[in-house]
């Protein structure tokens, strides 16, 4: 059995250090593996997130040498026998210990978006709805919440502006919501004002690091600013309004 | 030791999955102030990793399907021991409980129609699954959590609970610690709902998370209450066999209710040989007609062998492995590649596809998995009243996997997800219609401080065991010796291990701080898990015979009179006692129901 040796980041948001711990490594696992096997022989404090270990949960999100990663569904075999393993917290958010992030905020901004309003049932046993008329939003209806988007998006990654933006997560969150064929909310004014869409400039790296492969940016982010545009921006609409007001 | 974080509700619901989720947004629909606290993230408990579906006679697919036909193969499932008045709520309203989901932004695949399409499994006589491709649990999770929190349920995450409190015979609250910081916290509540899941962690190879340790039913077991059906613990036919870091994973019964098949080194699809007296004429009896089945003509001819019960599919799985026939791994093969195109595949079971392409390096669209059992799911659990789901310990109600009752020996695929909704409104509904009439308790300082002491011990300790070392013994000896096939001497054994462990509990060490300590954590867990297994092994000892998911290679037949009754367990002068209850019989049209058919 071969030995392997990891460098992860011990401590707090401003008090943190890699530390290098040394462990077997046996076919087929993971990076979270590892870090489990650190916990067990070498460090029992070590803190990592994780619940499902099998992509479906969204728990165990790091860096692994610097790329956003499901530590859960990343195999030590895809890196070089060799090629040293670096595994830090997401960036983008507050460490609260070891590769423990603080992701409090990301649930505020959930808790913000208007909330999902059906129109009446269509019969006694519920709505009638065809399947390709809900592709779209069973799409953004994957999403695992890991974060991988929230942490990679240079707007809150490079910028810090979580409190006026909502993310890639949030968004995806929304179009799942307006989508959906039998919702009847107008999310566009929330949109435009508190989730700050108009901050994305749709470079898709969210898109790239999606583990679920939702196409954020083209199926969510771009038909979303598209219905703030339509609300806000269209001069015939505003012209239509304006003369219906009267 | 002073607890300064405080607060106060009129209903405590513990555990923040689908039943959790479900009994808090009853309770405020009934007025109650709601705290809902949990251990992982919200939308992260073990309800996410559901995959097939949720049971619910809705008869889209099949008009013939009603709660009646449900409800007669929910207590044929459970091989006699169900409660039958909790079978028949559950066939009963989970088709409005699934209904509802969609209202609050769940979509479900469609049928031609337009209504949700049902997807067939394991011991349902039609197809009744609601489902989204294999990811239902995800749908049914963030449904549930975004309705809860717009609802306003006052949520704590990464928060764990260790010890109900009980002043004057009533629960009045629950004592935590917080994850992250290690801080302790009260909770105060009128009533109390347990959803706390499952309790598969105490085994080695598990489809269960770290969370599931069996939390609500040590909890409940030191509260006063009693547990039943301990020794029932399911074996899901199909984990993953490898590679050996994802031993255990779930491969959804899916795989087979789109028309997947067993098959043994050989070639053989050994399915066939072993369908049970019970369900004999139930099942296809050729390839040709199992074939003619998944390929949609399903009135004219019977169900593949492969979604008999999982029971069933589990023992028989393991008679081929040690018959030599098993695959390289010691699984057997389950293959869908041949039945349906790569598109339909990747279309119904996405995350089967990528689980396997991407930590076994298999492709399901033209290969076959390797599959051995895995421990899954719980069907014992603490006893509750069957309309109510309350405990014996007043305002102490239990919802979800951690109750009792349901599934009896064996449960069917599917209706774990629907047990959450249907049960979890109910314990809300009824948590919060009693927290009316009843006042906060103040709960004495002294009960406070010796809990949070005894929670700390293992801090003051140097050089002691470490905590994963003993999870990781407990594991192989419920592996070794309480797992799918039990003896007399394997289960005599695993009891003195058990006790043996918890007396190696104390000279446990811990390192560290509390802020977010895996070691710490696990140490705690280790507490309430071994309460768990010694229970499990002490009802195991009792049932000599051998029903559902429980099997006795030294009483291997059933044997009738067992078949009437269930083990209670409870605490007497601070030891572990067994009793065995009569299950209560069914009245007479019910009965004739589940004999002969509708």
């Amino acid at each position: 059995m071969a030995e392997r040796t990891f460098k992860v980041y011990r401590g707090s948001d401003d008090d943190g250090r890699l530390e290098s711990y040394t462990v077997e490594i046996d076919e087929g696992m993971v990076v979270l593996d590892a870090i489990h096997r650190i916990q067990a022989e070498h460090a029992p404090d070590l803190a990592v997130r994780w619940n499902c270990k099998a992509g479906k949960c969204g728990s165990c999100s790091c860096e692994v040498n610097g790329r956003p990663r499901l530590t859960c569904m990343t195999r030590l075999s895809d890196y070089g026998e060799g090629e040293p393993i670096t595994v830090t917290p997401m960036k983008a958010f507050p460490v609260i210990k070891d590769l423990v992030t603080d992701v409090s905020q990301a649930y505020r901004n959930n808790a913000s978006i208007p909330r999902f309003r059906p129109r009446p049932r269509d019969a006694d046993d519920g709505w009638r709805m065809q399947q390709f008329e809900i592709d779209r939003a069973q799409e953004m209806r994957k999403c695992i919440e890991c974060f991988l988007c929230q942490d990679v998006c240079h707007v809150l990654r490079s910028h810090g502006k979580h409190e006026e933006f909502i993310g890639p997560t949030y968004l995806v969150r929304t179009a799942g919501y307006s989508l959906n064929p039998i919702d009847v909310e107008d999310r566009s004014e929330f949109l435009r004002d508190a989730a700050g869409i108009g901050y994305c400039n749709i470079t898709k790296c969210c898109t790239e690091v999606c583990p679920e492969h939702i196409t954020i940016t083209d199926n969510a982010i771009i038909p979303l600013k598209e219905r703030v545009v339509d609300r806000f921006y269209d001069p015939l609409k505003a012209l239509v309004r304006l003369v219906r007001r009267r | 030791m002073e607890i300064s974080e405080r607060h106060e509700h009129d209903v405590l619901v513990i555990g923040a999955g689908g039943a959790g989720l479900r009994a808090a947004i009853a309770a405020i629909e009934a007025g109650a102030s709601v705290g809902l606290v949990g251990k992982s993230l919200l939308g992260k408990a073990h309800t996410v990793m559901a995959e097939g579906g949720m049971a619910a006679a809705l008869g889209n697919n099949r008009p013939e399907d009603n709660w009646q036909v449900h409800f007669r193969d929910t207590m044929r499932g459970g091989k006699g021991l169900c409660d039958w008045r909790m079978a028949r709520a559950h066939a009963r309203e989970s088709p409005d409980r699934v209904r509802e989901l969609e209202g609050w932004g769940a979509l479900f695949d469609r049928a031609e129609d337009g209504r949700m399409n049902q997807r067939p499994f394991g011991g349902h006589t039609y197809g009744r699954l609601a489902h989204v491709g294999d990811r239902t649990g995800l749908e049914m999770i963030r449904t549930l959590q975004d309705h809860a929190v717009h609802e306003g349920a006052d949520v704590f995450m990464e928060c764990t609970v260790f010890r109900l409190l009980v002043v004057d015979g009533r629960v009045a609250g629950a004592l935590a610690y917080w994850r992250p910081t290690g801080e302790f916290v009260l909770f105060r509540a009128r009533t109390v709902v347990l959803a706390t899941g499952g309790l598969g962690k105490a085994w080695k190879v598990t489809s269960n998370s770290w969370e599931c340790t069996g939390d609500g039913v040590a909890l409940a077991y030191d509260a006063g209450a009693e547990l039943m059906g301990m020794e029932f613990v399911q074996f899901h036919p199909t984990g993953m066999v490898w590679p050996p870091s994802v031993r255990g994973t779930l491969v959804t019964e899916g795989v087979r209710g789109e028309g997947g098949v067993l098959t043994n080194r050989d070639g053989e699809r050994f399915m066939f040989r072993y369908v049970p007296e019970m369900f004999e004429g139930d099942y296809a009896e050729s390839e040709e007609e199992a074939d003619r089945w998944v390929e949609g003509d399903r009135v004219a001819n019977r169900r593949p062998p492969e979604l008999l019960t999982r029971d069933v599919v589990a023992k028989a799985i393991v008679a081929e492995v040690e018959a030599g026939r098993g695959s390289p791994h010691g699984g057997v093969f389950l293959n869908i590649s041949e039945k349906r195109s790569p598109e339909y595949i990747k279309a119904k079971l996405p995350s089967m596809y990528h689980q396997f392409k991407e930590l076994a390096g298999v492709d399901i669209t033209t290969d076959a998995m390797e599959v051995g059992p895995t421990t899954h799911y719980a069907m014992g659990g603490v006893k509750v009243h069957p309309e109510t789901a309350a405990t014996c310990v007043p305002g102490l109600y239990a919802a979800g996997e951690v109750a009792a009752g349901l599934h009896g020996g064996n449960r069917l695929g599917g209706n774990s997800l629907s047990d959450l909704i249907v049960f979890g409104q109910r314990a809300g509904a009824a948590a919060a219609e009693e927290a009316r009439d009843v006042s906060l308790a103040e709960i004495p300082a002294s009960e406070l401080s010796g809990a949070a002491a005894g929670a700390m011990a293992p801090f003051a300790r140097e050089g002691g065991r470490n905590p994963f070392g003993l999870q990781e013994e407990l594991q192989q000896i419920m592996q070794d010796k309480v797992g799918i096939a039990r003896t007399d001497e394997a289960l005599r054994d695993a009891l003195e291990d058990v006790r043996r462990l918890r007396g190696a509990l104390d000279s446990c060490s811990v390192d560290g701080g509390r802020a977010f300590n895996p070691g710490w954590h696990t140490w705690l867990d280790l507490r309430v898990m071994l309460t768990v297994a010694e229970a499990v092994v002490l009802s195991a000892l009792e049932r000599r015979e051998s029903r559902g998911a429980h099997t006795r290679i030294d009483y291997p037949d059933s044997d009738a009179s067992l078949g009437r009754v269930n083990f209670v367990i409870r605490s007497s002068d601070g030891r572990m006692v067994t009793d065995a209850e009569p299950v209560s019989e069914p009245p007479a049209e019910l009965r004739q129901l589940i004999e002969e058919g509708v």
